[in-house]
């Protein structure tokens, strides 16, 4: 059986929304140019530097992860305009409930130098403190996230605040029954939820069209949830296709979903090797839409990406790579024991006597 | 103390649970308007109203999975899966999500769900309703397993498990739902024992028949019938299949020297198999015979009118009995016949 040919399998040049053109120049869009207004020159290089930074530290995981230090590291390179153009659309109090490969979104949030590496170290099965960014843990099941944001979504409901609950995922997740029962429960319930696929045409191997023959945000609609697939690689059509997308959550008219068409330039994770399975002319096609290409060709052509600025973002992705290091490397692992630590939040017998028990070996090795 | 049926008492305990705290949530198919398949939920969707009595779509991956999502905001859902085969499509998000999170995020994130599974067999039912699948959760390290198995038990233990900052699976044998006992709706729940202790449930010297759920009862008629020909067998309630509560079996067995663990559940794996690895780590020099177990069969459940030959009976327990007691036994006979090990 060969799949049939649909829009899907053309999403390079297709139908997804946009503000910046590939080549960098400014299109007018009547959908998401209200969302934007207020979006001037300096914010534009806020979200360059935010790209940027994203990228290098990016590549100091696959350093990291390549020099021994990480056990495995899920690269975002291609997909930071996707990440920081829909994060930076997020207000404080959201809550996102994100996959592994959310590096740029976790930037945005305020993740510190140790969060990015903690878990891929294998030091703790959480990267940073949930509440302290309000980011779910990174989620390797896939799809599984996508109920959680919607049971959140059904506490800030019941709550009657004004939140709105994130998940993020790709275009292989689209596949898993618990994404298609997410958008059964948010559009049922109309919970305030934001689903921003991120469609980076892979699943390891896999391409989107064997997930799909259709266009994934148009699959939304057939739950009852209006989507808007948009380029991922314009950060600024991402930026004002969130804002879309949470003000709707917002006003209480339910869910909304977002594909943000985007490419992974890099191997899935550290362990894969894209060369079995993509074309480099492919690779080649994708990479004359980089997104911070994109931003900048855009910056320069108006006059407004001076050399102090590159300089400036250059030091400061540095710095955050050498911080991140730094924290890596320093991790200090925990005493055996606390394999035992938070199996359960009540004592629980069971746990108990097999944290006594493996104590007294220790102890009995220490004395021998 | 009022006399109800378990069923009943569940309800009221669920009722007092949503009273205590506004935080409780119930989720599931069926158990608003409905009031559930068996009723557990009735009237609560009146007093709570549909914010807190949810009347979920039709897919369980999603009940657990959106119950996650309440947890990390500070509820405390009430899931009830409709019949223990149904839990399956749940199963990814309760053993990789429901159970890990407290563990990955250090104890910042806490899932205190319970999932309640009208559970196990002896009904007549279709197919898929009647598993006992228990050993799956007890074998997963975050959650913790109930079976009650009177009504006195289900309302107390039901409030534990929502009170608990951890998640509990919580098995409701069908079979009792229907079976009357006294209820004391009005004691403090701080008084009642903890949910996580085993129970003696009838005091005997010659033999310790341990078990859990529906069995219980079973057990305890054995435990009559054995009394009749002079032998007074011990039974006891486990109560909780995650922690199990090791003291109180151990102390039995050092008083009886001698151990059947009954349950419906097939045998390889399961928690018969657990109990008695464990008895004899702590108390092989105290056994007077190999401990034995008495479960139903390695088959999947079997149709309905078959049924009576997968579960363990009173016969069944009796003479595992008889054998831990080297009295005659369904296999003396057939050793006496070829005449050897005699
Ligand atoms: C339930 C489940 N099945 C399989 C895997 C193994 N796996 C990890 S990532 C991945 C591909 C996911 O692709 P996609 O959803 O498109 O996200 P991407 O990695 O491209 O961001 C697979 C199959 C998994 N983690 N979880």
């Amino acid at each position: 059986m060969s799949p049939h040919t649909t829009p899907i399998v053309d999403t390079e040049n297709d139908l997804t929304e946009r503000i910046i053109a590939p080549d960098g120049s400014r299109l007018s869009n009547p959908q998401l140019d209200r969302y934007v207004e207020d979006v001037d020159f300096q914010t534009l290089r806020d979200l360059h530097r935010d790209m940027v930074v994203v990228r290098r530290i990016d590549s100091e995981g696959v350093a990291l992860q390549r020099q021994g230090q990480l056990g495995l590291w899920a690269p975002c390179n291609g997909q930071e305009a996707a990440q920081v153009g829909t994060a930076r659309a997020l207000e404080k109090r959201d809550y996102v409930f994100p996959s592994y490969r959310e590096t740029g979104v976790m930037y945005a949030r305020g993740a510190a130098p140790g969060d990015y590496a903690r878990m891929w170290r294998g030091e703790e099965g959480s990267a940073y403190d949930p509440d302290a960014l309000r980011i779910a843990p990174l989620q390797i099941i896939i799809g599984a996230q996508t109920l959680h944001a919607v049971g959140y979504g059904m506490g800030i409901m019941h709550d009657g605040a004004d939140e709105v609950a994130v998940s993020y995922f790709g275009d292989g997740a689209t596949s898993q029954g618990d994404v298609n029962e997410a958008m059964v429960f948010a559009s049922s319930y109309r919970t305030p939820v934001v689903f921003v696929c991120q469609n980076n045409h892979w699943a390891i191997s896999e391409p989107v069209g064997l997930q799909s023959q259709y266009p994934l945000a148009g699959r939304a609609p057939g739950f009852g949830i209006p989507s808007m697939r948009v380029d991922g690689n314009d950060v600024l059509a991402c930026l004002a296709a969130m804002r879309w997308a949470l003000e709707h959550a917002r006003s209480g008219k339910g869910p909304a979903y977002l594909e943000a068409v985007t490419y992974r330039m890099g191997p899935h994770t550290t362990a894969d090797d894209p060369k079995r399975y993509r074309d480099d002319a492919e690779l080649a096609r994708w990479r004359e839409r980089d997104p911070i290409a994109r931003l900048e060709a855009h910056l320069r052509a108006a006059g407004e990406l001076p050399q102090e600025h590159l300089d400036a973002v250059q030091a400061e992705a540095d710095a955050v790579a050498r911080d991140m290091r730094a924290a890596t490397i320093g991790m200090v692992t925990r005493p055996a024991l606390a394999v035992f630590d938070g199996v359960y939040a009540e004592p629980h017998s069971g746990i108990e006597r097999q944290r006594a028990e493996y104590a007294a070996y220790l102890a009995a090795y220490e004395e021998a | 103390m009022v006399q109800m049926t378990m069923g009943k008492a569940l309800n009221a305990g669920l009722r007092q649970a949503m009273r205590d705290d506004d935080k409780v949530v119930l989720m599931g198919e069926d158990i608003g308007t409905l009031g559930g398949v068996f009723r557990i939920t009735d009237g609560l969707l009146d007093e709570f109203g549909k914010q807190r009595v949810i009347d979920t779509p039709l897919a369980e991956s999603g009940i657990v999975g959106t119950a996650v999502g309440l947890a990390f905001r500070g509820y405390r859902p009430v899931v009830e899966i409709q019949f223990d085969g149904f839990i399956y499509p749940a199963f990814d998000q309760i053993v990789s999500q429901v159970a890990k999170l407290h563990y990955r995020t250090q104890g910042r994130v806490k899932m205190p769900i319970t999932i309640r599974v009208p559970w196990a067999g002896g009904i007549g039912a279709a197919e898929h309703h009647s598993e006992s699948n228990e050993a799956y959760f007890v074998h997963t390290a975050g959650l913790r397993v109930i079976a009650v198995s009177d009504p006195q038990d289900a309302y107390r233990c039901l409030q534990q498990a929502i009170a608990s900052d951890d998640p509990v699976i919580f098995f409701e044998p069908k079979r009792l739902y229907h079976h009357k006992g006294e209820v004391d709706l009005d004691a403090s729940l701080a008084d009642a024992p903890p949910m996580g202790l085993a129970r003696i449930v009838r005091p005997g010297t010659d033999a310790t028949v341990i078990t859990y759920g529906a069995m219980v009862r079973t057990a305890l008629d054995a435990a009559e019938a054995a009394q009749d020909e002079g032998i007074s067998l011990e039974v006891i309630d486990l109560r909780s299949l995650s922690p199990i509560d090791y003291d109180t079996v151990a102390a039995a067995v050092r008083r009886t020297g001698r151990v059947v663990v009954a349950h419906e559940a097939s045998r390889e794996a399961g928690v018969a198999a657990e109990v008695i690895a464990s008895i004899t780590e702590r108390c092989f020099e105290y056994l007077e015979a190999a401990p034995l177990r008495v479960t139903g069969h390695d088959i999947p459940y079997p149709p309905a009118k078959l049924e009576k030959f997968h579960l363990p009976d009173l016969d069944r327990i009796l003479d595992a009995v008889d054998r831990v007691m080297d009295r005659p036994n369904s296999l003396s006979e057939a050793t006496d016949a070829k005449g050897t090990e005699r």
